[in-house]
């Protein structure tokens, strides 16, 4: 019977898990009164701004929002607590646990030198809006989101693949999609140039890096059948004899002797 | 005798003349001033670029997705091909953010600390005379790319004697190094570094007051203080806007609090002052390596971090014990599983803020890892940048952001 | 007739040079082997630094071009992107005959370690390769080496390019 493979979720796992393994959890600490997170906090709830968790993990503030409130919390960090840059912008795939997709901002403070993250999560079928006029790196960055994961951004300047070509088919870092690529993937650059009749003159790709051709007379040679470099492999074949072998012969020790003078030594 | 094939004749870069007078050309994706597989569509108007639009992903080789799918360890040598011009720092950065997740930051030893900043400022020498090298090409300099490229295969001997590898060092692991630094390798260090600031001087007296440098380079992409904050501007192109912010001064990493060193700033904004700017964070390079030579006598010969749970024992230890070689199997086999949790660890590469985002959730594979390139950005810039400026001007300002392709698209 | 006839083998002075055209094409075709200019990653820098000072390209009458009109050789030096093969045959295409391509470092080869779905695994599906070159990345020595080889090979080849029907579909 073939194994059972989830198709949500197709990235490598563990193959053993102790049954009793609970894994532990970086520390998140509370944010300390009087602290600059604290002001940060503060200012944010005096715009009313709902914050959903708030945090201090690893001395980086992370701040769970919800997702209709990005853009007025960005421009709130930004305008107020001076954090002029943006470093950072992507998703995490959480489709198979919680049909949903987190979506984080890295944001730095250049005076203080702190850096915060503003965490949110949209469902699948869910856009978010554009933080474009609060921090112009989001055009990219948002561009890669809506390219890897499939995330509409509205009022995007210019939503288009940026990575992957135009007519690429699937969003290649959600969890779904497998690390070799779907089929289209498998064969994209053949269709492009040459056409899908082409396909069965190239062949699938080799996926398999210890894979040695016995026919091919060019690449590798066919070992106990050797034939000149790249010889035509179908006139190779009919004439094929095999050479004898020259490898070392192995001997067959025979047991049931051995097992014999075992029973006398019982 | 060509083979036929599906392919229809580009007719992209024909579309001359058009209605509103602008035209558009296609610069690249292969073009030798592209620094690798960037592709431009400008639409100029006479010789002015009116709108420049930016397109990448001619690398774009999974490597995110990879990391999902690797062990820690087994992903560090992918690392090395990110910014293949200073392979170290991206093993370090990506080394120092699981090692912060690991909480085992403090526990590297301060040999290995050594040793690291050492490669890391080498790997700063290398891309720096990389960069003036292509940057001096790309103007018209030519005599300047044979003649840092001179000093950059001494810099880069030195890091094949260390590690054996020219390009793709992996030197780094995480929780230390994998080796002590070879006999006789502190004394090449120094002869390199007697010889480097008078082949800086050497550059300098070529570049500086050259004419056609500065006619080139002054005033043409100007960046300036809000541009570089919007578009997440780090490394060079914000301290070349007058903004003195360096990671690796305002929140140290490896001995950087220790050691004394200067952040060269500029407040000139364009190419120029990148370039000046370029100049002296190699003296300064030269300056930390100086002091690191000094203080690598006094430290311990111990290279790796003492944390059983996530990092293999010492293969003296391996070879000897039966528990030491047990959790190396199992280290080696199933991987490391570092506690469930999220980190960004920010370093300061020769191009930029590197930082590694790493989700964890207790797997010993990572569950989301992005790698924040600081060359992603700057390629966004470009679209801003190079709006207004001449077509001449292009090959310049690419030259100068000092974006590498295998960064950009990951 | 037998008094005009001239002998060149008694004939002093005389720069007479006896060869078949296949060895004087292929010699003046392997000594000025002109690569294309098309670094795709990491190997792009190694093949830069073979052309710098240390290494001296030059030497051997290999000089690089930006233009695939003016090239003889392409070397494919770095990873090759499923967004990019297009633009490589299209380059390859571009070339004019007589045309050899180097294949450079482990992920043109085969997609060395990037065995994802955005790499091309192996640049021999779209163009059709002379030399393999092993490494990841390859000393420009190495490079070196497969150009020599690669000089060698045309030696050996037939100077009517029709002649050498290579065993490939493409």
């Amino acid at each position: 019977m073939r194994r059972y493979t989830p198709k949500d979720n197709v990235q490598k796992k563990a193959k053993y898990t102790d049954r009793f393994w609970v894994a532990p959890q970086v520390p998140r600490e509370a944010v300390e009164e009087g602290s600059f997170f604290e002001e940060v906090v503060d200012e944010l709830k005096s715009n009313s701004i709902e914050l959903l968790d708030y945090y201090v993990e690893l001395g980086q503030l992370v701040l769970h929002i919800n997702p209709q409130d990005n853009v007025k919390t960005l421009k709130t960090l930004k305008e107020k607590k001076c954090f002029k840059m943006c470093s950072e912008l992507s998703a995490i795939d959480y489709l198979a646990q919680d049909g949903e997709f987190e979506i984080f901002y890295q944001l730095l403070n250049l005076d203080k030198a702190q850096r915060a993250r503003v965490l949110t999560r949209i469902k699948e079928d869910e856009a978010i809006e554009s933080v474009v006029n609060v921090y112009k790196m989001a055009n990219f960055a948002e561009r890669e989101m809506y390219d890897m994961f499939g995330i509409y951004v509205n009022n995007h300047p210019y939503l288009k693949r940026i990575i992957m070509p135009d007519d690429w088919v699937g969003h290649p870092l959600r969890k779904t999609y497998p690390l070799q690529g779907d089929e289209h993937a498998q064969w994209y650059e053949v269709d492009k140039i040459f056409g899908k009749e082409y396909r069965d003159i190239i062949g699938p790709e080799n996926r398999d890096p210890a894979r040695v051709d016995r026919y091919d007379t060019q690449r590798f040679a066919r070992v106990g059948h050797e034939v000149p470099f790249g010889a035509d492999p179908e006139l190779v074949d009919k004439t094929d004899t095999p050479i004898e072998s020259r490898y070392s012969k192995t001997f067959l020790t025979d047991y049931t002797t051995g097992s014999k003078e075992l029973s006398e030594r019982k | 005798m060509q083979q036929p094939n599906k392919l229809k004749p580009f007719f992209e870069n024909l579309n001359f003349e058009r209605k509103d007078n602008t035209m558009v050309i296609n610069f690249g994706p292969q073009h030798p001033s592209a620094h690798g597989q960037l592709r431009l569509v400008l639409e100029l108007q006479g010789e002015q670029v009116v709108k420049a639009y930016p397109d990448i992903g001619y690398l774009h080789r999974g490597v995110e997705k990879m990391a999902e799918n690797m062990i820690y360890n087994e992903f560090l040598p992918t690392t090395d091909r990110l910014d293949y011009i200073a392979s170290t720092s991206n093993n370090y950065a990506f080394a120092l953010a699981v090692e912060r997740l690991l909480g085992i930051e403090d526990k590297v030893p301060r040999r290995a600390k050594v040793i690291r900043t050492m490669l890391l400022e080498i790997n700063r020498i290398i891309s720096h005379l990389f960069f003036l090298a292509t940057h001096a090409l790309d103007v018209g300099a030519m005599s300047i790319f044979l003649y840092a490229f001179r000093e950059r295969e001494f810099a880069m001997d030195l890091m094949e004697d260390y590690c054996g590898a020219r390009l793709t060092h992996s030197a780094v692991r995480i929780g230390g190094v994998p080796l002590d630094l070879p006999p006789g390798w502190i004394e090449s260090l120094s002869n390199f570094l007697n010889k480097l600031p008078e082949q800086i001087k050497l550059y300098e007296d070529l570049l500086t007051e050259n004419r056609i440098w500065k006619m080139r380079l002054e005033d043409v992409g100007v960046v300036s203080k809000e541009m570089a904050y919007e578009w997440g501007c780090t490394g060079p192109m914000l301290r070349g806007s007058g903004i003195a912010y360096d990671v690796r001064k305002e929140e140290p990493y490896e001995l950087y609090g220790e050691l004394d060193f200067d952040i060269p700033v500029t407040d000139r904004c364009d190419s120029y002052g990148r370039y000046r700017l370029y100049m002296e964070e190699m003296k300064e390079s030269i300056k930390i390596l100086r002091q690191l030579i000094s203080m690598y006598p006094k430290t311990e010969p111990k290279l790796m971090a003492h944390a059983p749970q996530y990092i293999s024992a010492p293969k003296e230890e391996i070879m000897t014990q039966n528990y030491a070689l047990m959790q190396h199997f199992v280290l080696v086999t199933q991987g490391m599983r570092p506690p469930k949790g999220t980190v960004y660890a920010p370093t300061e590469s020769p191009k930029g803020e590197l930082g590694f985002f790493i989700r964890s959730e207790g797997e010993p594979y990572a569950y989301r890892l992005k790698v924040r390139a600081p060359s992603f950005f700057h390629t966004g810039l470009l679209q801003d940048l190079l709006v207004g400026c001449y077509i001449a001007d292009v090959v310049t300002i690419i030259g100068s952001t000092n974006i590498v392709f295998g960064e950009v698209d990951r | 007739m037998a008094q005009h006839q001239v002998n060149y083998a008694s004939a002093g002075g005389l720069p007479v040079v006896l060869t078949s055209a296949d060895h004087l094409i292929n010699w003046g075709r392997s000594n000025s082997l002109w690569p294309l200019t098309y670094g795709l990653a990491c190997c792009a820098i190694e093949m830069m630094a073979s052309g710098a000072s240390r290494f001296d390209f030059d030497r051997m009458g290999v000089i690089f071009r930006a233009s695939p009109r003016q090239a003889d050789v392409m070397i494919l030096a770095g990873t090759l992107t499923k967004k990019h093969a297009e633009f490589t045959r299209r380059l390859y295409d571009q070339m004019a005959e007589p045309k050899w391509v180097i294949s450079m470092g482990s992920c043109a080869n085969t997609g060395g370690m990037f065995n994802t779905y955005a790499i091309v695994q192996g640049v021999d599906r779209i163009v059709p390769v002379d030399v393999y070159l092993p490494g990841c990345a390859p000393r420009p020595e190495t490079l070196q080496y497969a150009m020599m080889m690669l000089q060698q090979k045309i030696r050996r080849e037939s100077a009517n390019m029709n002649k050498n029907k290579k065993q490939r579909f493409i």
